[in-house]
């Protein structure tokens, strides 16, 4: 009872946000947040350390004739714990990003602005809590609706405002497929609940009915053809608002696959090959795109796309593991998928804040016209660094601990496996093996292009490094990347309980501690690496003092009056890729070539840019066909109000005419 | 333990067989096998040149680089006795870690602000990406022939597996091995050490601005990796139970025999074209598909 009501309090007083005045409005959310995160996650608590299975806090006995009921189970509690840490460490580097907004927009701006983030962050919640269909349809329009507000932040700029409108009509779309969905279950069981899918399962089709679910929790989640609004949204929205969407709201769409896997009872393989396959599909495509990207938050954008495939195959092994009763596979594909919720959701929004800082520093967030910004923003491009490598997956860093779960769910399986199986496991290591590559290749140029080098432009050459409200907050993030690098075992062990409770697997404690032995050897090795990387490079410190150190220019085969723009840009990085990857990517390059009578060239431009063609076939085309389709029929639209009066006319005549003959 | 000594042995003499194979088939007194090694002496011993363009990546990276192949030597067995350490899936982390070291090499390279290393550091990245679905494809290959998951299950375990059939995939992990050795080493066909034109580099362009303590870190690293990729050859076509003074032996002899394809592959063959690169990287890989299929039927799974 007491938990409802401190809940309740929060919920209404996150309302008195608008009466606050301005310079402590940030103060007062802060204080709103933090309360909710320490009450959230105490509820976390007690589920995870297994006092009690599962959680329930009655909020209204009766909404709408609905019963309004948290519950935390266990899977709740790992995303409640994934949300909190996110928002929280977003709101605090919030403070530093939006001061220079303060002049030139006004209070209710920002009222609206932190009761958005407040409410994104309390919708988030309660969609890992709500099991009834109805109520969870009203906060995952919230999450929606909230989420909107906080991409339009910069509505004066119209193109801020056409992607925040288009964004909010794909989530309806994702909406709307939700929905039906439930109304199914609804028409089927006569409840509309999470629970209820399981009575529904038990009696018809679950391929379908999942198929459904996979595409409205899909567009949120951003998996292949449904992610078209993503490389929009979070390159629209302020850096913060990026991170938490990118870093946890997406990972709500994972959320949802999995609370309905988890009723799922037949068709498990068929489920299984499609979410593997989509998932496959998203990585590869959504690192191959990133690639091409200069924009650096669309990159970053894609580089979601990419991830949320890596937590996709996790979860696709998985259910190919329950289907065929492969427990080692089951186990560690789940888990693999969820540690990489929670690692997504640290490294994706550290790069998100810091592609913030750089913007904020420099203006730009083309990454053409950066460049050696590591000697003037060195905290920054340190974890941007560490970010990168960690999105790589290379230890010892935590991208590297799920990558490694879910490889070895494969190989586990692999000489147990039929013909079908073994040509499908081995399509996906080849799968994330191509992945893993692919993001090496992405972030050494984005990290290479932005942060090292001469700068490229004026601006990037006049920046500074960005306040320290801004970079105290990462420290928090590296700090559990580095953690769960380096002392996985403490976190993996949690996630397979969660895991072997929500997918009530068979015995799997030998599975379980051979991981946990080869997780324990892999940060002995970790530890191991950097302690020799820091004992050669105390060794290299003061060897290199007993030697001669020159100063010099960088080689230029003899010509040292080279320009700053003479260096390789991203373009020039990414050109043998592209070569390779044309039929993909859809290059498109703007240049006149030379005229034969042109003996001294003039001065020309160059110009290149890549499509989304899947946006382009999906959404770009139908609205062209469908918006010269209205063209036409926007003739009736004479602005003569006698051919007005002639349609109501005809129409009357119409119905009236079906009615006499019984047609209507 | 064995395996490392016998790797640090095997890599101190390998970059010098290699001279000595090259300088006798073109007919040249050639230098000394140790050259190579005095060579690094040469260079510990002189003072440093950095860019002033280039920042702390470019001082830490040839460390980081070194630090990576040290620590993958020890998951490599030798023989029946596993590596240091040993655990299921250590061969993902060999790759990844192998990949980490790499990383801070094409990073060093930009961070000169020259085009010769962005040249440099966009050929390599996408060479190595584009080699590793064909390591991960043999290594799966070699799971599922024995069941084990680890270097060393699977390499004490290969040879019981299907006994009579051993030699197919023997012979194809060799050479697949040698292939992946060779790309990720820079050498013939794909890239070539010799060549005097930055625009035709791919590894030596990216560290052309290192020098003395730095560029014989880099050089022991590569030589290491050789001789890494050698143990991992001499794994796949070596039965590990026989006679440990006999497998030494052998030991020895493949590294050797290793290192003189390298050096009459560079002797007597030119560089591919550029962009004919990728389409040999990936022949590799389907190679290693070809070897799964392989296994598929005689594991009885496929007809």
């Amino acid at each position: 009872m007491m938990n409802a009501i401190l809940f309740l309090i929060i919920l209404s007083l996150s309302f008195l946000v608008f009466f606050i005045p301005k310079s402590l409005k940030y103060y007062y959310t802060l204080f709103l947040l933090t309360s909710g995160i320490i009450l959230t996650s105490l509820w976390c608590f007690g589920v995870l350390n297994g006092n009690n299975q599962q959680l329930n806090i009655q909020l209204y006995t009766s909404f709408f004739n609905r019963n309004f009921l948290l519950t935390i189970d266990s899977l709740s509690a790992f995303f409640i714990v994934v949300v909190n840490i996110t928002v929280f460490i977003g709101f605090l580097y919030a403070r530093g990003y939006l001061q220079p907004y303060y002049q030139s927009k006004n209070a209710l701006r920002f009222s609206i602005h932190y009761f958005s983030y407040l409410w994104l962050y309390l919708s988030m919640i309660m969609v890992v809590m709500i099991r009834d269909g109805l109520s969870f349809l009203i906060v995952w329009e919230l999450m929606a609706l909230s989420s909107f507000l906080l991409v339009i932040f910069d509505a004066e700029d119209r193109t801020i405002m056409k992607t925040g409108i288009s964004y909010l009509i794909q989530m309806h779309v994702g909406m709307f497929f939700i929905l039906i969905s439930f109304l199914i279950v609804d028409k089927a069981t006569g409840q509309m609940s999470f629970d209820a899918l399981r009575l529904y399962f038990a009696s018809h089709s679950n391929f379908l009915l999942f198929i459904l679910f996979f595409i409205g929790f899909g567009i949120k989640a951003g998996f292949i053809l449904l992610h078209t609004w993503l490389p929009e949204a979070h390159p629209a929205a302020p850096s913060h608002v990026s991170g938490v969407m990118s870093g946890v709201m997406i990972k709500m769409g994972i959320y949802g696959i999995l609370r309905v896997i988890m009723s799922v009872q037949n068709d498990l393989l068929l489920i299984g090959l499609i979410v593997l396959s989509i998932s496959i599909a998203s990585g590869v495509f959504g690192v191959m795109m990133a690639i091409v990207q200069h924009d650096l938050k669309r990159l970053l954008a894609y580089h979601s796309i990419e991830n949320i495939g890596i937590i996709g195959i996790g979860i696709g092994l998985g259910v190919i593991g329950l289907a065929t009763n492969n427990t080692a596979l089951s186990l560690l594909g789940f888990s693999g998928g969820l540690l990489h919720v929670m690692n997504h959701s640290l490294f994706k929004s550290l790069l998100f804040f810091n592609a913030g800082s750089v913007y904020q520093a420099t203006h730009t967030r083309n990454i053409e016209q950066l460049g050696g910004l590591m000697k003037k923003m060195p905290y920054t491009a340190i974890f941007f660094l560490i970010g990168s490598l960690a999105i790589c997956g290379l230890p010892p860093f935590n991208g590297f601990i799920s990558e490694y779960l879910i490889y070895m769910g494969m190989f586990k399986s692999l000489s147990a496996a039929n013909l079908y199986q073994s040509i499908v496991i081995l399509s996906s290591i080849v799968g994330l093996a191509l992945i893993g590559g692919l993001a090496i290749f992405c972030f050494t140029k984005a990290f290479g292009i932005v942060f090292l080098g001469e700068p490229r432009s004026e601006k990037a050459s006049k920046a500074k490094e960005v306040s320290r409200v801004m970079i105290f907050p990462q420290f928090i993030t590296v700090a559990f990347i580095i953690l769960i690098g380096l002392a996985s075992v403490l976190f993996v062990k949690p996630v397979f309980n969660i895991v072997f409770q929500a997918f009530r697997l068979p015995d799997m404690t030998m599975v379980a501690n051979s991981s946990v032995n080869n997780l324990a050897q892999i940060s002995i090795l970790s530890g191991i690496f950097v302690i020799t990387i820091v004992i050669l490079l105390v060794y290299r410190h003061f060897y290199l003092k007993t030697k001669q150190i020159d100063i010099g220019p960088t080689w230029g085969c003899g010509y040292t009056a080279g320009t700053s723009k003479q260096q390789y840009t991203a373009t020039s990085y990414t050109y043998n890729y592209n070569h390779l990857a044309k039929p993909l990517l859809q290059t498109k390059k703007i240049m006149d070539d030379f005229r034969d009578d042109e003996i001294f060239p003039v001065k020309r431009t160059f110009e290149s840019h890549s499509d989304d063609i899947i946006k382009k076939l999906l959404i770009d085309k139908p609205i062209d066909w469908f918006s010269s389709l209205l063209k036409k029929i926007a003739v009736m639209q004479t602005g003569q109000i006698q051919h007005y009066i002639l349609y109501a006319f005809v129409y009357m005549l119409l119905v009236f005419l079906l009615t006499y003959f019984n047609l209507i | 333990m064995m395996s490392f000594v016998l790797i640090l042995i095997a890599a101190f003499f390998f970059p010098g067989i290699i001279l000595r194979t090259k300088s006798i088939s073109s007919g040249r007194k050639g230098q000394g096998i140790l050259q190579p090694i005095k060579d690094i002496g040469v260079l510990m011993r002189k003072g440093s040149v950095f860019s002033k363009t280039s920042g702390r990546i470019f001082q830490i990276a040839p460390v980081v680089a070194l630090s990576s192949v040290l620590c993958v030597l020890l998951v490599i067995p030798f023989a029946t006795q596993s590596a240091v350490i040993s655990f299921e899936g250590d061969f993902v982390f060999f790759a990844y870690l192998l990949a980490f070291g790499k990383f801070f090499t094409i990073l060093s390279a930009l961070d000169t602000g020259s085009s010769f290393g962005g040249m440099g550091a966009n050929r390599e990245a996408f060479f190595s990406m584009l080699v590793e679905p064909a390591f991960f494809i043999l290594l799966a290959t070699f799971a599922m022939l024995t069941g084990y998951t680890s270097f060393s299950g699977i390499f004490s375990h290969f040879f019981l597996a299907g006994t009579h059939y051993v030699l197919i995939y023997s012979i194809i992990g060799f050479y697949i091995f040698v292939q992946i050795a060779m790309i990720e080493n820079s050498r013939l066909p794909v890239d070539d050490p010799r060549t005097h034109l930055e625009l035709t580099m791919i590894h030596e362009v990216m560290i052309l601005d290192n020098s003395g303590f730095d560029k014989a870190l880099i050089h022991i690293g590569t030589y290491l990796k050789f001789a890494i990729y050698g143990a991992l050859m001499y794994n796949v076509i070596v039965p590990a139970g026989w006679n440990i003074f006999l497998q030494i032996v052998l030991f020895l002899t493949v590294q050797v025999v290793f290192a003189v394809i390298i050096g009459l592959t560079e002797s007597f063959r030119a560089r591919n074209k550029m962009n004919k690169n990728p389409k040999f990287i990936l022949t590799i890989s389907a190679i290693a598909w070809i070897a799964f299929v392989v296994i598929l039927i005689l594991t009885d799974k496929l007809i």
